[in-house]
């Protein structure tokens, strides 16, 4: 069978190995010890044609529930927002998906241009002075934060605010484990972070303080309370934010944030079964020089004419090498490509109403939930499109029942924390109609009535 | 060119969003809320697909220019592995449904796994880091891990002058001190290496085939150096693409490897990413990998969160799902035959380019290559040119240049990795055009001074760009 | 010519010393090398550097040269001009183009530094180590 990609015919191989100076393939790896030759072909199933292989993997996809037959009300870190036709028709150009990193500024103004465009729309969306070209994802986004604040403070102590997300959490541990410091959770207290025991514990040790916006529950917290807090305790204030909750909620910048970070995947791309994702990082100016990631800036070519370019490159690993801020190399410059289309997409007023719709239904659908008396809000603080519910029926009953229902399991959060056994986040998004949420309403009053 | 703020006019729109519910009031309290708008374009759909659209017309790809970035392995991305990749079933999906209503996903990372395990002789594969460099950090926890369950705390992370510039980093951010050995004749100094190892070294770093494109011929040698030390060996998986199907790291003694999918594994490099760095392991290393680890139990695929001894997560959910779907469908494309001839094709393009470039260019190490070979540009210093002069001239003969000033260890270091998915024809014309930029520099120094001198932009200036950034668009009032 | 009145440093720092006050900065070698300054990187006011230990950097566009502290002792003072008008480093590096001035605590220190003629033949010889 043809393999494919390999544009070699026999008379290529013959008079490339001639002008080698080998008579034949092996030869050309002559350097590599006998000993350690793999012999035989490596146990590989046999080579595919593009349509076996389309009819295979096109099975196995609709052996997954997906999103488009099903509806999804999950959300905890991965968000089913509605993502436009020209993000993907334009990401399909191959000028941009098969480029590489725009290390040559010349001939790569194209995609710069959008990293620069992307910068300014992070910094838009969170009001804060310097935006990088992205990050893996939210979490590593935070956990090198906290690493930027550590090191410029020379203090230990990392404090988390309650809810933050529990996958963050577990990347953070991982990340400062070897590391000399120490990372405390400030408990929750109906939904967001007790203030009385973060006024205690936030001090003259304290690095920084950590909390999400809204927390992992969709609660809000009093930002303006732990701010106040976390800078008279002379600490770096590292918020983690919805950025499609910034048309509505008030952007970090605003409450002095000193870093912001987030999962920014809802911005134009696909769930993706959780990857890839898109963090991202912004700050106050000072902390410019320490940023990890890449990050373009504006200047002029020698003909005076504006042109964008990689720079503070001093920052990176291939320069700094062990004294990097950070190893990152590669990071989600695609997915951040997707963002800056959404949001030119969505623009001034479409950013504010994608926000404003999620707030609203998610209300609706709060209320019509709970009219149902096994279901309560199990917190009573305000929230934006993602709040808990507390179950009189089993999480686990529930989640069996919801697909054969047409709809998706729902987040069950006893999975992270054990003190809410049958809670369960629901996540609307401007996505879903007045009928879904009726009809989740419905499947979830039926539940008792399933055996 | 004008950004795409600067196209706004007040009141244009593009999107269009469905009604919202009557009947939701949003009752968050003032303090919450922004009080000042967000400054996003306003622009209408047109202007945007016409924005973007001539954008992608000031930029380059593999599918319109020659690519030959020596350690980025710029092969042709299979279209087959974008079009499955976009199927709904593997797009829309989320991460948190039923394990039962996601089997489809959970199986391909299962099998992406054991094609891994196969071709690298590792016994164990976690999917979950983004990128190399990621896989580096991840792979240097589990090493953490290791020692730290033997009651040891070695404090050192060993890497050849060659090494990339994550490997030293990730064992910096790892909380390892970090030290070089030298490089002799190409390959690591096994006296240098030696002087170097001892019990407090963590883990061995490197490379192989190493950044010169060499094969390390004494890779059993070194492994068994490192371990008598206790440390382990690593390697950056950056250059599998030299020895699919014809030697495996798992043989000649690596413990922990990291790939890279957007690499060795077609996936595209999307002007930087989403990338994805798979990291394998010998099975005494199991119980470190990052949850979940993806098991199978009669025909069923699950998420197991279940390890003790686990380093935990290293980014949120299981992994880059979408880029290993398509390195994936690349794998089985290619098949038992196809991935042995992929490494043969690629060290032939890439000796051949070699022998016929080094009657022009100096070729600091002339033994047989692997995927790659480094030329030297010093000669020609005394027309004050340099490697990023020539890789700037050749932007005007339509090409991306190859890799510059990497590895440090050679002088105007100007790498070229062809990658097999070059026909002969269009290696025969880049040294067509290598040769007679030799000549240009030559005859005419102050044009390739100049160059480039056909594109968009010419020259930057980056000194500017650093001293005073400039990172944002601001409008000015 | 290096200035007789300073002492250097293997890796091309300078110090100018009057009563137990230094001054450190980079020599005329090291400006050429470095090029386009594009940024430096200088300690605290109240930092106290080491002798042998880094105590900030110069960055060109695509290097970082580490400054290493010719002697020890507490920062009194800062350049901060330098950062907004790099030139001076290149223009004067012994006069305007200062970068941290300093308390000893071991003079005796700067007896294993080189004098200006060593300093001069050690540049010759190529500079470095």
């Amino acid at each position: 069978m043809h393999i494919p990609y390999l544009p070699h015919t026999d008379d290529d191989i013959r008079q490339m190995l001639e002008v080698v100076g080998v008579s034949s393939l092996a030869g050309l790896f002559s350097d590599i010890p006998a000993a350690i030759r793999y012999k035989g072909p490596v146990k590989l199933p046999r080579g595919s044609s593009e349509a076996e292989i389309r009819k295979e993997l096109t099975l196995l996809a609709l052996q997954n529930k997906n999103t488009d037959s099903y509806i999804n009300f999950l959300g905890g870190g991965s968000y089913d927002h509605y993502i436009p036709a020209v993000v993907r028709e334009l990401v399909r150009r191959s000028e941009f998906y098969t480029s590489y990193t725009p290390y040559q500024a010349e001939i790569s103004q194209g995609i710069l241009q959008i990293f620069f465009e992307y910068q300014t729309m992070i910094c838009e969306l969170t009001r804060m002075d310097v935006s990088n070209a992205s990050m893996y994802d939210g979490a590593t986004a935070l956990a090198e934060a906290v690493l930027l604040a550590v090191n410029t403070r020379g203090r230990k102590k990392v404090l988390i605010c309650g809810a933050l997300d529990p996958q963050n959490i577990q990347v953070l541990n991982t990340y400062t484990r070897n590391l000399d410091v120490s990372i405390e959770n400030v408990p929750f207290l109906d939904g967001t972070v007790d203030l009385s025991i973060l006024k205690e514990k936030c001090g003259e040790d304290t690095a920084c303080v950590l909390v999400q916006q809204p927390n992992f529950f969709g609660c809000l917290e009093d930002m303006q309370e732990i701010e106040k807090l976390t800078h008279a305790a002379g600490a770096v204030f590292v918020v983690s934010v919805d950025p499609l909750s910034l048309g509505l909620l008030m952007p970090p910048g605003d409450y002095n944030a000193d870093i912001v970070v987030g999962e920014g995947q809802g911005l134009g791309n696909e769930l993706n079964f959780g990857g890839p994702l898109l963090g991202f990082f912004a700050a106050k100016k000072e902390l410019v020089r320490r940023m990890p990631g890449r990050i373009i800036g504006e200047t002029v070519d020698k003909a005076g004419r504006r042109a964008f370019t990689l720079t503070l490159q001093t920052r990176e690993q291939h320069i700094r090498r062990e004294k990097a801020t950070s190893n990152i190399c590669s990071n989600e410059a695609l997915c951040a490509v997707m963002a800056t289309i959404y949001l030119a997409w969505l623009g001034k007023e479409g950013i504010r109403e994608v926000s404003s719709q999620c707030a609203s239904k998610a209300r609706f659908a709060a209320g019509l939930i709970t009219k149902n008396p096994d279901f309560r809000l199990k917190f009573s603080s305000p929230f934006f499109k993602e709040f808990v519910i507390e179950s009189r029926i089993s999480a686990e009953k529930i989640n069996k029942a919801l697909p054969a229902g047409g709809i998706l399991n729902l987040l069950d959060l006893g999975r992270f924390y054990p003190g809410l056994k049958n809670c369960l986040l629901v996540c609307v998004t401007e996505k879903r109609t007045k009928e879904e949420i009726e009809q989740l309403a419905e499947v979830l009053g039926k539940v008792p009535k399933w055996n | 060119m004008e950004l795409i703020f600067e196209k706004t006019r007040e009141g244009r729109k593009a999107y269009t969003l469905p009604e919202n519910i009557k009947g939701g009031a949003v009752d968050i309290p003032d303090k919450f809320l922004r009080r000042n708008l967000t400054n996003l374009p306003e622009v209408s759909e047109l202007q945007l697909v016409r924005h973007y659209t001539a954008l992608s017309k000031r930029n380059i790809g593999v599918d319109s220019n020659f690519y030959p970035l020596g350690s980025c392995t710029m092969k042709y991305n299979p279209k087959i592995n974008e079009d499955i990749a976009a199927l709904p079933g593997f797009t829309k999906i989320h991460p948190f449904q039923n394990e039962e209503d996601i089997q489809g996903a959970l199986k391909i990372m299962y099998e992406f796994e054991g094609l891994l395990k196969e071709l690298s002789g590792m016994e164990e594969v976690a999917l979950q880091p983004a990128a190399g460099a990621h896989g580096e950090l991840t792979g240097l926890f589990i090493a953490q891990a290791y020692h730290r369950s033997k009651g040891r705390k070695p404090g050192k992370v060993i890497v050849p002058d060659t090494s990339h510039g994550t490997n030293p980093s990730s064992a910096h951010l790892a909380g390892y001190h970090v030290v070089t050995v030298r490089s002799k004749d190409g390959n690591i100094d096994l006296d240098d290496l030696k002087a170097h190892l001892n019990e407090d070294t963590a883990v061995l770093m490197l490379t192989n085939p190493n950044t010169l494109g060499l094969f390390e011929k004494d890779i059993e040698t070194i492994s068994k150096l490192a371990h008598a030390a206790g440390a382990l060996l690593y390697m950056d998986g950056a250059n599998f693409n030299a020895i699919m199907g014809i030697t495996r790291p798992g043989d000649f003694g690596v413990d922990i490897m990291h790939f890279n999918l957007h690499k060795t594994f077609a996936a595209p490099h999307g002007g930087g990413g989403p990338g994805s760095g798979p990291v394998g392991v010998k099975a005494f290393l199991k119980d470190f990998l990052p949850v979940p680890v993806v098991r199978k139990n009669d025909g069923q695929y699950s998420l197991d969160y279940n390890l003790p001894l686990t380093i935990g997560k290293v980014k949120a959910f299981y992994g880059n799902f979408n880029v290993i779907l398509k390195s994936y469908v690349y794998l089985r494309m290619l098949g038992k035959e196809g991935v042995r001839k992929v490494s043969e094709m690629a060290v032939l393009n890439a000796n051949y380019m070699k022998e016929l470039l080094k009657k022009h260019y100096n070729l600091p190490y002339p033994s047989v290559c692997k995927h790659e070979f480094v030329l030297s540009l010093n000669t020609f210093k005394e027309n004050g040119i340099g490697a990023l002069d020539i890789a700037k001239r050749l932007l005007d003969y339509g090409y991306h240049p190859p890799t510059i000033y990497f590895p440090l260890i050679v002088e105007e270091a100007f790498m070229i990795e062809p990658t097999e998915t070059e026909d002969k024809e269009t290696l025969d014309a880049f040294i067509e055009v290598l040769i007679k930029i030799k000549e240009e520099a030559e005859q005419d120094p102050q044009l390739i001074k100049e160059a480039p001198l056909n594109t968009v932009v010419k020259r930057l200036d980056e000194v500017t760009a650093a001293r005073n950034p400039v990172l944002k668009y601001e409008k000015k009032r | 010519m290096f200035p007789a009145e300073l002492k250097y440093t293997k890796s091309h720092e300078y110090v100018k010393t009057e009563g137990n006050n230094a001054t450190l900065g980079v020599s005329q070698f090291a400006v050429e090398q470095v090029k386009d300054i594009v940024f430096i990187e200088l300690p605290r006011v109240g930092q106290e550097l080491k002798a042998g230990a880094p105590f900030g950097s110069l960055e060109s566009v695509k290097a970082v040269f580490e400054l290493v502290s010719p002697v020890s002792g507490k920062v009194t003072a800062v350049n901060e001009k330098i950062n907004t008008s790099p030139e001076m480093i290149s223009k004067s590096p012994y006069g305007e183009g200062w970068m941290v001035k300093l308390e000893m605590s071991s003079p005796g220190e700067l007896n294993g530094l080189m004098n200006n003629l060593d300093y001069q033949k050690y540049t010759e010889d190529g500079g470095s180590h």
